[in-house]
């Protein structure tokens, strides 16, 4: 009786904490959202002036806010994708093969993981200037793609742990050749790993504040953008964007995610 | 002798591991290198780059108003780590056991946040404690204070914003060695008569002592880099080590004082990272 | 007899991993029409390896490999003729049962309602109808099992190479699915080349047996052959029980060679042995026989340590003069020696006489040389 009693105060108290620390982990987000509605027209648009939905229809009447977030979402998807295939097929070499300076490659893997963005951030911009690479859209796709590669491969990797690539063998002993035994097998199984991979590279890409900062020359991103008008305080269309892409994001997961689950039982 | 390695798979060598390799060594290996070459360069009076060797950057390192920043920027990112692991412990203990398909939804739930662009919402903690905001409010209503506080510009205001930002890096981690934990092992403490005192801190500690130390790393070090989180937050009254980077790239537009800037935070993380295996740590738990 | 089809030939095969590590050396073996031929070794002799360079998936250092007369040595694993049962079944966990066997017939492009007929036919077979809708992660080891086997059936394969396929079952299943194997190779005809560990399952499965040791191929025949006339030392050792007894040849004659050991003289009937050479004499326990009085030629004198009985089968172990320990086994209701000593002996044919100095001991030889 005692015993079920104490557990009991036990469990609230951990009902409790999980709640306290959920309200910290959203506090900022339900700021954001509350004030994507809020009516209030003068800077620094904190005081509450009654309910709007005016902010969502300004979003389109605001052309450079609308160019940032085209910028962002064409930079993620690009960097995503170069990132899904270089990462994919390194993983799948590193599993298959050994060879000299694979240890090499994969302390290199490490560096953009480890290191504090800024310092990729500025090494990369050193690069840029001193190959005269034009720095706009260009460097950023390379940059973005850059610290999306090493998550690629690690979610690719977690998935080839449990991988038997005797199937792929058996595939050729079908009569399956190398391509037909890549799309029909090798590709379907390590799907998830990758659709993971990718999803996390993307949503890096869609945040990436700091290494965009060095990188992007005269290209505004969407948090750049956000970035340029913190001081004077940040628009509520601003907000109503943000809100949208976090709607976005989630519909996306959930898509995605419904998918793997799916895919998964086979 | 490609052909041998090749045989019975479907992939030669080269067409998987070189692209990786020509990616990394031309967008790692190749740009530190120019950081590390940049940071014994000077600059001229035209703020161009001389290319020619002193080690006068590094001299200014050590001047005392850069050390000051380094001991701030270090306290900051061991406090924020600190504060990141007695929050995040019971709480990656509690939704890691949690039963099954509410256990993936409790992990969702950490992460939902985090697909909002960070600025927006470090902006929103500005929001929130400015003096218009709305703690201040619900403080005036209460009647706990009469007149606004402001909470922005203070070290305590980066450490919580560095917190805000960095929680769910120690909660991968934590959640992951907590997840892995066999429940067996517990009851077969319980059953040899130890406490649930005893039982945490001679076998739930240190067979979870793998995530604190990986998820410290995780907060640790990019701590020493988020100069927005210091800048919004902190209004310049507590820098880290980014925000000097930061500046020498910006108004200072010193990029060899940056760039040598930046090899002491990569000395840094070297330092850690190495600690961090000299303890036993696993590389591959940064990639979870 | 008339002798039978030679299918698939090795002729003096290498597989050298990384310069150094000989795994198969100068293999030779043909593997007849129909039949069902083991390759039989501990891990590590390098069995599997020669299934594989079979297959496709590894290529021979040296030597070659021909099927049905042509050399696949340049071949590909999907320009074979002969298809695989993979030990961890590898079967495409993303596909339903009906997908996995058909795989082979789609690559093959063959027409829709073919397939459906053939797999159908086929999952008839290996007695899996109805589950062709299920993936692999629903069913069980031996359900696995019989997938793998009906997908690499599926295209009709000249020869069928299986690598340990039952070694992940429990015993009751294994021989079950040994006997199933069986009727199945009768039925269709089809030359398997089996690898296994398990010498029990090799002889009853099995036509004719190859051991191979660390990489040599150190005996081919039925599984009678194997038992009964072990070629070498490693074969009498590796295959059931036996007793060695070694020793130096100190006559030879028509009848028998007499060979003395450290105990005394020995005799067993034997040619091609030259006088004074190194040898052993390998005699299985239920071939031992022994005797209160001396028997002519045999001199050896044994005390009797103990005796066990084991349920339908009696063991006894009696001591050499040296300390050597030698087997003796008699069916329940028979008798075992007395307390006491006796003089151990055998039918002259019964003992089979060994070179010692056999490929193993000259390779032991060449390493220390090159030491």
């Amino acid at each position: 009786m005692k015993r079920n009693t104490r557990a009991a105060a036990g469990r609230g108290v951990g009902i409790l904490y999980c709640t306290l620390i959920y309200l910290f982990l959203f506090l900022p987000i339900t700021v954001v959202v509350s004030n994507s509605f809020n009516a209030s027209t003068s800077k620094p648009y904190l005081t509450w002036k009654g309910f709007t939905l005016a902010w969502y229809g300004r979003i389109f009447e605001n052309g450079p806010l609308l160019e940032s977030f085209g910028n962002t979402i064409l930079l993620a998807v690009i960097s995503t994708l170069l990132a899904t295939v270089v990462g994919t097929l390194a993983a799948v070499g590193m599993y298959r093969y050994k060879f000299r300076g694979k240890s090499a490659i994969d302390a290199l893997l490490y560096i953009p993981v480890v290191i504090p963005e800024i310092v990729l951030g500025i090494s990369l911009l050193t690069l840029f200037a001193n190959v005269r690479i034009q720095r706009g859209m260009i460097s950023l796709i390379l940059a973005h793609t850059t610290f999306s590669i090493p998550y690629v491969i690690f979610n690719v990797r977690a998935r080839l742990d449990g991988y038997d690539s005797s199937i792929e063998e058996a595939s050729m002993d079908l009569g399956a050749g190398r391509l037909q035994t890549f799309l029909h097998i090798t590709l379907p199984v390590l799907a998830p790993g990758i659709g993971g991979g990718a999803l996390l590279a993307f949503t890096l890409s869609l945040d990436d504040v700091i290494v965009s900062y060095f990188t992007n020359g005269q290209t505004m991103t969407f948090p750049l953008k956000v970035w340029a008008s913190i001081k004077s305080g940040v628009a509520p269309d601003v907000n109503a964007l943000s809100t949208l892409i976090l709607l976005g994001t989630i519909a996306l997961v959930v898509l995605t995610q419904s998918g793997i689950v799916k895919k998964k039982r086979g | 002798m490609t052909r041998r390695t090749f045989r019975g798979k479907v992939l030669p060598a080269g067409l998987t591991i070189g692209p990786v390799t020509l990616w990394l060594v031309f967008f790692v290996a190749v740009p530190l290198l120019y950081a590390l070459v940049m940071s014994v360069c000077s600059i001229d009076g035209s703020y161009n780059i001389v290319y020619r060797f002193t080690a006068e950057n590094y001299r200014r390192l050590l001047d005392a108003s850069y050390m000051q920043i380094y001991g701030q920027s270090i306290f900051i990112a061991f406090l924020t780590t600190i504060i990141c692991i007695v929050l995040a412990y019971p709480f990656s203990f509690l939704i890691a056991r949690a039963a099954g398909r509410k256990k993936a939804l409790l992990y969702m739930l950490v992460i939902i946040p985090f697909w909002t662009n960070s600025l927006i919402r470090i902006y929103g903690w500005k929001t929130f404690l400015g003096t218009g905001g709305w703690l201040n409010e619900a403080l005036l209503a209460l009647h706990v204070i009469n007149a606004p506080v402001d909470f922005l510009f203070t070290r305590a205001a980066t450490v919580l914003g560095m917190v805000y930002c960095l929680f769910p890096f120690m909660v991968l981690p934590l959640y992951t060695s907590i997840e892995k934990l066999d429940g067996t092992l517990l009851e077969a403490s319980a059953d040899l008569g130890a406490t649930r005192a005893a039982t945490f801190a001679r076998v739930v500690l240190p067979l979870t002592a793998g995530g604190i130390f990986s998820g410290s790393i995780m907060v640790f070090i990019p701590c020493l880099g988020y100069f927005f989180v210091s800048n919004i937050l902190g209004g310049g009254n507590s820098d880290v080590i980014g925000n000097l980077i930061e500046r020498q790239f910006g108004k200072g537009n010193n990029w060899p004082l940056g760039a040598a800037l930046s090899i002491v935070l990569i000395a840094i993380t070297l330092l850690l990272v190495k600690l961090y295996q000299r303890c036993g740590g696993d590389m591959e738990s940064f990639g979870a | 007899m008339e002798r039978e089809k030679v299918i698939v030939e090795l002729k003096n095969v290498n597989k050298v991993y990384g310069g150094s590590n000989h795994v198969v050396r100068d293999l030779n073996l043909e593997v007849y029409e129909g039949e069902f031929l083991t390759l039989l070794g501990s891990s590590g002799c390098g069995k599997t390896t020669t299934l594989r360079m079979i297959a496709g998936f590894e290529e021979p250092t040296g030597g070659t490999i021909t099927v049905e007369g042509e050399s696949v040595s340049e071949k590909e694993p999907f320009e074979r003729d002969v298809n695989t049962v993979f030990q961890s079944y590898a079967l495409f966990p993303h596909m339903t049962v009906f997908d996995n066997v058909a795989y082979g017939l789609r690559m093959k492009k063959t027409a829709k309602g073919e397939i459906k007929e053939r797999v159908m036919h086929m999952l008839e077979l290996v007695q899996l109808g109805g589950f062709e809708r299920r993936y692999p992660s629903q069913l069980s080891g031996g359900q696995k099992q019989r997938v793998a086997i009906a997908r690499a059936l599926i295209n009709r394969p000249k020869v069928l190479l299986l690598d340990e396929p039952l070694g992940a079952l429990d015993l009751k299943l294994r021989k079950q699915m040994q006997m199933e194997l069986k009727r199945l190779q009768r039925k269709l005809n089809i030359t398997f080349i089996y690898v296994t560990h398990d010498q029990e399952e090799a002889l009853t499965m099995s036509d004719r047996i190859a051991i191979m040791n660390e990489g040599v191929l150190e005996q081919v025949g039925t599984p009678t052959e194997i038992y009964e006339a072990p070629a070498t030392r490693f074969v009498a050792t590796f295959i059931g029980e036996t007793n060695l007894f070694e020793g130096c040849v100190k006559e030879t004659s028509a009848h028998h060679v007499s060979v003395v050991v450290e105990s005394g003289e020995l005799r067993c009937r034997a040619q091609g042995f030259e006088k004074g050479e190194m040898v052993a004499i390998s005699v299985r326990p239920e071939r031992m026989k022994y005797s209160a009085e001396p028997v002519e030629g045999y001199s050896v004198r044994a005390r009797v340590k103990e005796t066990v009985y084991v349920g339908s089968v009696l063991k006894a172990i009696v001591v050499l003069p040296n300390g050597n320990e030698i087997k003796i086994e008699r069916l329940a209701g028979q008798k075992l020696p007395p307390d006491g000593e006796v003089y151990i002996y055998w039918d002259n044919g019964d003992g089979k006489l060994l070179h010692l100095m056999d490929q193993v001991f000259y390779r032991t030889i060449e390493s220390v040389k090159l030491a």
